[in-house]
Order: structure tokens, then C-alpha cells, then sequence
């Protein structure tokens, strides 16, 4: 009965399954550190994050390779996101470490490991060819993330927002498997790849195939977090313990984004007709409603929850803009460009939560608006690092956000959506309100607090070394601009 | 000729500016004026060059560097002047030290800050001056918004906030439209950012006219025209002297010159059809604007207002398709560098001394500051187009051109001699002559070594221009002939 069986080769999952096994022995290895400050767990977590990051980088190479029976991809694609998502998540963990240290009531060993399943559940989702495989990688995310955002057990507000957060995140998980089954009635397959050369084949019941479709695209709405799914972000965004936003704010989106290439473009490419219309839908919305909603924000992480709603809806008209008229000629300019604006954006949302949690203290959480108040004055280095990040978010060059938002542009542009270019550069502009508003608290306001900006200077070098990577990679955004080209070029096939 | 000079002109000023931020605190204040002055010098010997080493019998680009920069979207780092061009380059040189000097005592207030966005703002000018490709233009162009919004919101007046993101947003929102003009025309010119190539591309009239209005708006901001004049008045009069100095002499000229390098030689057969549009907005700016000038109670809205009237005659020479016209509109342009810089430089000093704008707070002033009232005057008769005077110069051959072109709209353009008089000398009247009006003006002392220098140094350029033109007018002509060839030939095929 077993005769036909074949050993799955475990060479193309082996950061995967490095990192579930470290995520194991740091679990055993915590409950022998007594130290509050966990100084081993968190040195064997970075250590684990650039290990996986060796064997991506050892056992990469330029062929899409599948395993598992087809459930697991590896390519260059992969590879990329994932190196991108260890480097998001060490940083992410070194300005975070201060911060849970000030803070009694959050967990430590806990943190890191969730950190490391979290990531593991980003990795599976990177390199899903299958329905239930992408499933179970989001599934083991998510489940991480509800727990950090409810890690501080004594505030009110976190167990709120895990709260919304899962009840949700259940709900789009809920219908994203609604819209694989339907997909599944419509063309027998669940694998993604098998999928997408069913409906090149064969016709199918297109009725079922597009109310799956519909499902799908609205499940992947919610993980994004673009309108009108987008309620839990600023909620789960501001309730959060800082260092978890920051968390949620960058490495998931990448994730999010290699879900999405996975199911629309590799699985059903062949109906973006179908699919293109409803994101342009969301994409239009999100970046309405985010830009005018975050001007009334008094709160930064709530203004950054609604800036990341509008960046994600930027990002989509990159995805949008692949297929023409049934001409895939553009696929590769706009899906390349839709993966650097995630890329620098991630950058760039590190190095802005990067800089709120040095402003924090114990007791203190300088997350309003007017605690950035005369940054200058207390610091002229780290104001100017913030504004960075700011102008950045805004599209203004010599910064990569500029970059980011020209690269989509000119998919837009060349796939003829003029209208759809129009009212991207319109609500850029309602949107560079707001960010120029934290570069008016932080220069023309006087401060509030007069105390100086404390930390260890590795941090602080940190913070410095991603700020600067935000006006270099403006500068010269030539090299990361062809890497996502090239990756993408190597995987689609 | 080996040195890139125009790379030079950019980065000097801009490696000043760092250096000069690098001084830190007020502390250190005057060494920053002295690199920064240095700086500022240095920036301007190497743009005379430019001059002395330029051919005028050619309408080439002269100067050329090009240095692939992003080769993934064909952009490059392509420098040039022609003409039209160099004069700026050099003008914008020296308005810096102007300002540098300006700030010398009057700034104490994060001095290395103060002089560092200027240098900065400097080189970016220059960088927009020398362009020869798209993005690369709008780059510049976009960035160089940044210092100008620092510089009114950190040591502007009052009403200071509400000026600077006014003005930000303003001129933001006319270059995201000319963003999605240059993407299209990348597109269609089958991916070439090159301002050159354009100049060559067939362009149906449809396209042509949405280009040229996208390019409308950008430059109309810039200028600016009538009716989106309204951030200019704002602006001036919260920003500090310096800031007023480099928006009146530079800033608005970028907008002109956009219309030189852009609107009419990539749109031409727009540009003829919508001459009228341009040209009744332009007369629109140069009578009743002229009349709003009239009724101002602030020297700074004065002059302001001014200067959009004086803009006016500079957009009606472009659309006259002459070569004297847009010679005159050239030459006016340089003129009104020097002198409205001067007249920003002669209510700071005044400023300075009394703290206020208003008119109705001086008088007399002649009695306490009499070499001050002699370059005032001097100023003031310049602004006016008095004869000899490098304000008669351009408004003249602008007349001339009008003349040809059509009777009324030059009786309307010269009813501006009579108005731009009545502001001007109604003003110096009230300010300069008469009884001492009080206590404060009777303790004024006059000009020092430093605003003497200064004031002398601008006056010999409006006198020496204003005597003896040929020198600037000389390197226009063929590049404006070249302009006026290529705008003639249609490019509908």
C-alpha cells in the first residue's frame, strides 16, 4: 500500500523546520533562566532568526522548487520575503527588548517564543503552494499574534484589542476557507499551482469559481487590513503594547503580500479580470479613508494604523495593474513594484516604531501625537531621523517612500488607469498632511518634556543605521528595485 | 573644461550644509556661520565658469554629465545648461551668500540649522536648473520643498504653521499632478525619463492638452499665477528674511523656467492653442494684482504682491512665442531675483530694528537711516521699471513684444508702469519720508558694514543690468531661438 511512497525532500523547508526546533529548545532552555532580563533566550532567538537566515541564503538557488507533494514552494520569491522577515523581525526584537524589561506585567520568555511561531507561521505562509498549507501558516501566525497583543495581562485595552483581533481574525480566517472551498468545488484541486493551470485547461463553473473568488479576495482584505476590513487595525494597532504593533506593523505585511501573489496571481491569474475589479475597489477606498481618518488622529499609533491602511491600499494598485485586457506583459513591472513598496514600506515602519519606543519609558508609553512635541529641541539627530520616516511615508524624494510610490505609479500609469493614477498622487497629498504635521509638533512646537533621549547606544545606533537606510535607499534604490524584479522574474512562471 | 561644475554648483553647497549641521548647537554658532559662508562662496566661484566658458553661438546643452542612476526605469543622472538655464544656476549661487550674510547676526536661534537648510535648498535648486532628465528634475524639484517648509515653520513669524504647510501642501499638490504627466510621458516615449527625447516625441493634441495643464498646475503654483496665487502672500510674510529672499529670487522662478523646459517644448501645439488661457491669466496677475498691491499695510504683502504681478509679465512673455518676449521674460525674471531679493533684504533690516511689517509704524525714516534710504530708493525705483534700472529692462521688451502681438494686451501689461510706480513709491513715501513718526524710528541706527556690503553688492547687479544688458542677454539667444523653432513645428502626426 505504502510502496508508491516517496521521502519528501526536507531540504527546501529546512529554515522552516530549524526554526520550529529552536522555537522548542528556547521554550525547554527558558524555564532554566532565572535572570528577569532573559539575556539567553534573547540572544538564542536572534541567533535562530540569522541562522534561518544562513540556510535560506545556503540553500537558495535561482529554480522553483516544489516538496511535500507539491503543498511547499521554494523560490527565489520565497527566499527573498523570508530573508526580509527574519531581518524585520530581529529588529523588531532588539527595539523591543527595553521596552518589555520596563514593563513587569509582560511576559519574557513567552515574547520571543510567540516572536519565533509567529515568524514560522510567516515562512509557511511565504512558501504555500497549497490552500491548507497557506491556511495553516496563517493560522500560526495569527494565533502568535493574538497572544502578544494580549501578553500585557494587566492592561484593559490590550486584552480589548486581542479581543477584536481574534474574533476578526477568525472571521476572515473563516472566509478565506469558504472561498478555498468553493474554489475547490469549482476546479477539484486544492493545490495552488494545480489550480491555476485547471482554469487555463479546462472550463469551469465560473458562478462558483467567482463566489469563491469573492470570499477569497475579502478574506485576504481582512489580513491586509485595507476598507472596508479594516476594523481591527487601529484598534489592535493602539491597544497593542507598543513592541507588539511594531511587530504586527511590519514583518506580517510581507506575509500578507506573499499570500496574496500566491493566490491571485499564481492560483487564478487567469480570472484577474474578476479579482482586479474588486481590489481596485479596495485599494481606492483604503486610501481615502485611511488618509482622512488619520488626520484626526491625536494618537501616533492609531495615525500609523490608518497611514498603514492607506500604504496597503498604494501597494494593491501595483497588484491591480498586472493583467490587462487578458495582456500579461506588465505582470512582472507591476507585481516587482507592488514588492518594493512592501519592502521599503516595512523599512520604513521599523524605523518609525523604532523611534516611538526609544521615546518610551517605564511608565511612559509616548505614544500621542504631542509627546513628539519639540523633538528637536531634546534631540535634533532623532527628529531628523523621524522626519525621514515621515517624508518617506509621504512620497517626498530623496526618500524610498518616493520610490516606492513612483515605481507603482508608473504600473499604473503604463497599464493606462490615468484616473487611478490621479487619485493615488490626490490622497498622497491629503495623507502628506498629517506626516507633516509630526514634522511641525517636532519642530516648530516647544517641548513638552524637556529630558533628553535615553538608551543603549547599540539601539540608538540601531534606530540611526534604519533611519539612514530610509534616505539611502532613496538615494539608490537601484539595487533593491532589480532584487525584487529579479526574484519575481525567477518565480513566476 | 574636465571639472563637473554642475555637479559641483549642487553638491558643494549641499556637503556645506551637512558640515555646517554637524557643529551641533548654538554653542558652536560661529563657526557655523563661517562654514556656511564659506560654503556659500565657494558654491559661487565655481558657477562662474558657467559663464565664462560658455558658448553662446550653440543652443545645445553645455556642461553635459551623464551618469546612469536608476537603470531599472531608465533614469539618470543627467546634467546640462543651455541658455535659458545658466543664468539661474549662477543667480541662485549668489543669492545664497546674500542670505548667508543676511542671517549673520540676525539669526541666533539654531543658527547651524538656519544656515544648513539654506545651503541645502541651494543645491537642490540648482539641481533643478541643471535637469536634463525627468525624475531627476522632479526630484530636486519636490525635495527642495523640504528646507523652504523648515526654514518659514521654525523661524518664520506668528502665523508661521498655517504659511508652511499651506505653502508645503500647495505646491505639493501641483507637482503629484505633473508626476503622473512625466510617467505618461516615459510611457509613451518607450521608457526614456529625458527631458531631450521629449522635446522630439509625437504627441496627439488630446494628450498634449491634458499634459500641458498638468503642467500648468505644477508651474502655475510655482510662479505663481493667478488664482493660485494665494500660499505666496502667506508664506512671505511669516517666513524670515532669508526665506523671503530665496522664494521671491528663486523659488518663483522655477516655476517659469518649467514652463521653458516643459510646457512648451514637450506640448507645443497645446501651448499656442492655450496661449489665450495663459496670457488673460497673466494680465489678470499683472492689473488687479497690481492693485491688490496697492492696498496692503504690510511692506511684505507689498512686495509680495508684487512679485506676482511682476511674475505675470514674465509667463505673458513665454506665451507671446517671440523671441523678444521671452528674452524679456527672461531678463525680467533675473532682475526681479535681484531685486525683490533687495527688497526682502531692505524690510529685514528694518525689521530687525523695529520689529514690524507695518507701514503705518514708519515714517521718517530717512532722518535716522539715510544710506539706508538712498539703496531703498534705488530698490524701490527698480521695482517700479524705472529707466537705467534692471526692472526696465525686461518689463520694456515684454511691452514691445506685447505691442506686436496685440495692441490692448500691451496697453493692459504697461498700465502696470503707472500702478507698479503708485505701490511702490506710495510705500517708500510712507515709510522713508516725512516726519519722524516716533520714538522707536527716531532710535533707529543706520545700516551697518555687513547690510551696507550687501546692499551695495545688489545694487551695482540692478544698475549694472539696468545699464548694460547685453552680457545676459547675449547667451539667451540661441537657445531661445532654438526654443521658438522647435515650438513652431507641430508635433500632431
Amino acid at each position: 500500500m505504502f510502496n508508491d511512497f516517496v521521502a519528501p525532500s526536507l531540504y527546501p523547508a529546512a529554515p522552516e523546520i530549524f526554526l520550529l526546533f529552536m522555537a522548542c529548545v528556547i521554550l525547554l532552555v527558558d524555564l532554566g533562566v532565572k535572570s528577569p532580563r532573559r539575556t539567553l533566550t534573547f540572544v538564542l532567538t536572534q541567533l535562530t532568526l540569522l541562522g534561518c537566515a544562513a540556510i535560506t541564503l545556503l540553500t537558495s538557488n535561482t529554480e522553483v522548487v516544489y516538496t511535500f507533494s507539491g503543498m511547499f514552494v521554494d523560490d527565489m520569491m520565497a527566499d527573498l520575503l523570508k530573508l526580509l522577515v527574519y531581518g524585520a523581525v530581529m529588529l523588531a526584537l532588539f527595539y523591543s527588548r527595553e521596552y518589555i524589561q520596563d514593563r513587569q506585567a509582560i511576559p519574557k520568555g513567552e515574547y520571543f517564543v510567540l516572536a519565533l511561531l509567529a515568524t514560522l507561521g510567516m515562512l509557511v505562509m511565504i512558501s504555500a503552494n497549497h490552500f491548507l498549507t497557506l491556511y495553516l501558516g496563517l493560522e500560526m501566525m495569527s494565533l502568535s499574534l493574538y497572544a502578544m497583543v494580549a501578553l500585557n495581562r494587566e492592561s484593559a485595552i490590550s486584552t480589548e484589542a486581542a479581543m477584536k483581533y481574534f474574533i476578526l481574525g477568525a472571521l476572515a480566517s473563516g472566509l478565506l476557507l469558504y472561498g478555498m472551498s468553493m474554489i475547490y468545488g469549482a476546479t477539484g484541486s486544492l493545490e495552488i499551482t494545480e489550480v491555476g493551470e485547471r482554469l487555463y485547461t479546462y472550463s469551469v463553473d465560473k458562478s462558483v469559481l467567482v463566489f469563491g473568488i469573492v470570499f477569497l479576495v475579502a478574506g485576504l482584505a481582512f489580513k491586509l487590513g485595507v476598507v472596508p476590513f479594516h476594523m481591527w487595525v487601529p484598534d489592535v494597532y493602539h491597544g497593542a503594547p507598543t513592541s507588539v504593533t511594531l511587530f504586527i506593523a511590519a514583518a506580517p505585511k510581507l506575509a500578507a503580500f506573499a499570500i496574496v501573489m500566491r493566490l491571485l496571481v499564481s492560483g487564478l491569474i487567469t480570472q484577474a479580470a474578476d479579482w482586479q475589479g474588486m481590489l481596485i475597489v479596495l485599494s481606492v477606498l483604503s486610501m481615502g479613508i485611511g488618509n482622512l481618518v488619520a488626520i484626526a488622529q491625536t494618537n501616533i499609533k492609531r495615525m500609523l494604523a490608518y497611514s498603514a491602511i492607506s500604504h496597503m491600499g498604494f501597494m494593491l494598485l501595483g497588484i491591480v495593474t498586472g493583467v490587462v485586457g487578458g495582456d500579461a506583459r506588465f505582470a512582472l513591472n507591476a507585481y516587482s513594484s507592488a514588492m518594493f513598496y512592501v519592502v521599503t514600506y516595512v523599512l520604513t515602519t521599523l524605523a518609525g516604531f523604532g523611534l516611538i519606543m526609544m521615546l518610551t519609558r517605564a511608565g511612559f508609553e509616548s505614544d500621542e501625537l504631542d509627546d513628539f512635541k519639540g523633538l528637536n529641541k531634546r534631540s535634533p539627530w532623532f527628529a531628523a531621523m523621524m522626519m525621514f520616516v515621515m517624508l518617506s511615508m509621504a512620497g517626498i524624494p530623496f526618500f524610498v517612500g518616493f520610490f516606492a510610490k513612483f515605481s507603482v505609479l508608473q504600473a499604473v500609469v503604463a497599464a493606462g488607469y490615468y484616473w487611478l493614477a490621479v487619485a493615488a498622487v490626490l490622497f498622497s497629498l491629503v495623507g502628506a498632511f498629517y506626516y507633516l504635521r509630526v514634522v511641525k509638533l517636532m519642530y516648530f512646537d516647544e517641548p513638552k518634556i524637556q529630558e533628553p533621549i535615553e538608551g543603549p547606544l547599540f539601539i540608538k545606533v540601531l534606530v540611526s543605521a534604519n533611519g539612514l537606510a530610509v534616505a539611502a535607499l532613496g538615494l539608490f534604490p537601484q539595487f533593491l528595485m532589480s532584487l525584487c524584479a529579479y526574484a519575481l522574474m525567477r518565480s513566476l512562471t | 573644461m574636465s571639472y563637473p561644475l554642475l555637479s559641483l554648483a549642487i553638491w558643494i553647497p549641499i556637503f556645506a550644509g551637512l558640515l555646517v549641521l554637524a557643529t551641533g548647537s548654538d554653542r558652536n554658532a560661529p563657526m557655523a556661520r563661517v562654514i556656511a559662508l564659506c560654503g556659500a562662496i565657494l558654491g559661487l566661484l565655481v558657477t562662474f565658469p558657467l559663464y565664462s566658458g560658455f558658448d553662446s553661438s550653440t543652443s545645445a546643452m553645455q556642461f553635459v554629465e551623464l551618469v546612469p542612476w536608476i537603470p531599472r526605469f531608465n533614469i539618470n543622472y543627467h546634467l546640462g545648461v543651455d541658455g535659458i538655464s545658466m543664468l539661474f544656476v549662477i543667480l541662485n549661487s549668489f543669492i545664497t551668500v546674500m542670505v548667508v550674510l543676511a542671517g549673520w547676526q540676525v539669526v541666533e536661534n539654531k543658527v547651524a540649522q538656519y544656515n544648513a537648510a539654506f545651503l541645502i535648498m541651494s543645491g537642490l535648486m540648482n539641481g533643478i536648473f541643471s535637469a536634463l532628465d525627468g525624475m531627476l528634475f522632479y526630484v530636486f524639484f519636490e525635495a527642495s520643498l523640504i528646507p523652504l517648509y523648515l526654514i518659514i515653520g521654525v523661524w518664520g513669524g506668528p502665523n508661521r504653521v498655517y504659511a508652511a504647510i499651506k505653502f508645503f501642501l500647495y505646491t505639493l499638490l501641483g507637482s503629484l499632478l505633473f508626476l503622473v504627466a512625466l510617467l505618461y510621458l516615459f510611457i509613451q516615449s518607450g521608457g526614456s525619463f529625458s527631458i531631450l527625447d521629449w522635446h522630439q516625441l509625437p504627441i496627439a493634441m488630446g494628450a498634449q492638452i491634458w499634459i500641458f495643464l498638468a503642467f500648468l498646475i505644477a508651474f502655475a503654483v510655482k510662479v505663481p499665477m493667478f488664482p493660485v496665487h494665494t500660499w505666496l502672500p502667506d508664506a512671505h510674510v511669516e517666513a524670515p528674511t532669508g526665506g523671503s529672499v530665496v522664494l521671491a529670487a528663486i523659488g518663483l522662478k522655477l516655476g517659469a523656467y518649467g514652463f521653458l523646459r516643459f510646457s512648451l517644448p514637450i506640448a507645443p501645439d497645446a501651448s499656442q492653442e492655450l496661449a489665450g488661457l495663459v496670457i488673460a491669466l497673466s494680465l489678470i496677475a499683472v492689473v488687479y494684482i497690481g492693485f491688490v498691491a496697492l492696498v496692503q499695510a504690510d511692506m511684505k504683502k507689498l512686495v509680495a504682491y508684487s512679485s506676482i504681478s511682476h511674475m505675470g509679465f514674465v509667463t505673458l512673455g513665454f506665451f507671446m512665442f517671440s523671441a523678444m518676449g521671452i528674452e524679456g521674460a527672461l531678463v525680467q525674471m533675473i532682475s526681479h531675483g535681484f531685486v525683490s531679493g533687495a527688497m526682502f533684504l531692505c524690510i529685514g533690516v528694518l525689521y530687525d530694528r523695529m520689529h514690524s511689517r507695518q507701514i503705518a509704524d514708519y515714517g521718517g525714516v530717512v532722518n535716522t537711516m539715510p544710506k539706508f534710504a538712498a539703496f531703498f530708493m534705488l530698490f524701490a525705483m527698480a521695482n517700479a521699471g524705472l529707466p537705467a534700472t534692471s526692472g526696465f529692462v525686461g518689463e520694456f521688451m515684454v511691452i514691445l513684444a506685447a505691442v506686436k502681438f496685440n495692441f490692448w494686451i500691451a496697453f493692459a501689461a504697461a498700465s502696470t508702469m503707472i500702478v507698479g510706480a503708485a505701490y511702490t513709491l506710495w510705500m517708500y513715501k510712507r515709510v522713508i519720508f516725512g516726519d519722524v513718526a516716533n520714538d522707536h524710528v527716531r532710535e533707529l541706527n543706520d545700516i551697518n558694514g555687513r547690510e551696507f556690503l550687501i546692499l551695495a553688492l545688489l545694487a551695482l547687479c540692478v544698475l549694472g543690468m539696468g545699464l548694460y544688458p547685453q552680457p545676459f542677454t547675449e547667451v539667451m539667444h540661441a537657445s531661445v531661438n532654438d526654443l521658438l523653432r522647435h515650438v513652431a513645428i507641430t508635433k500632431i502626426q
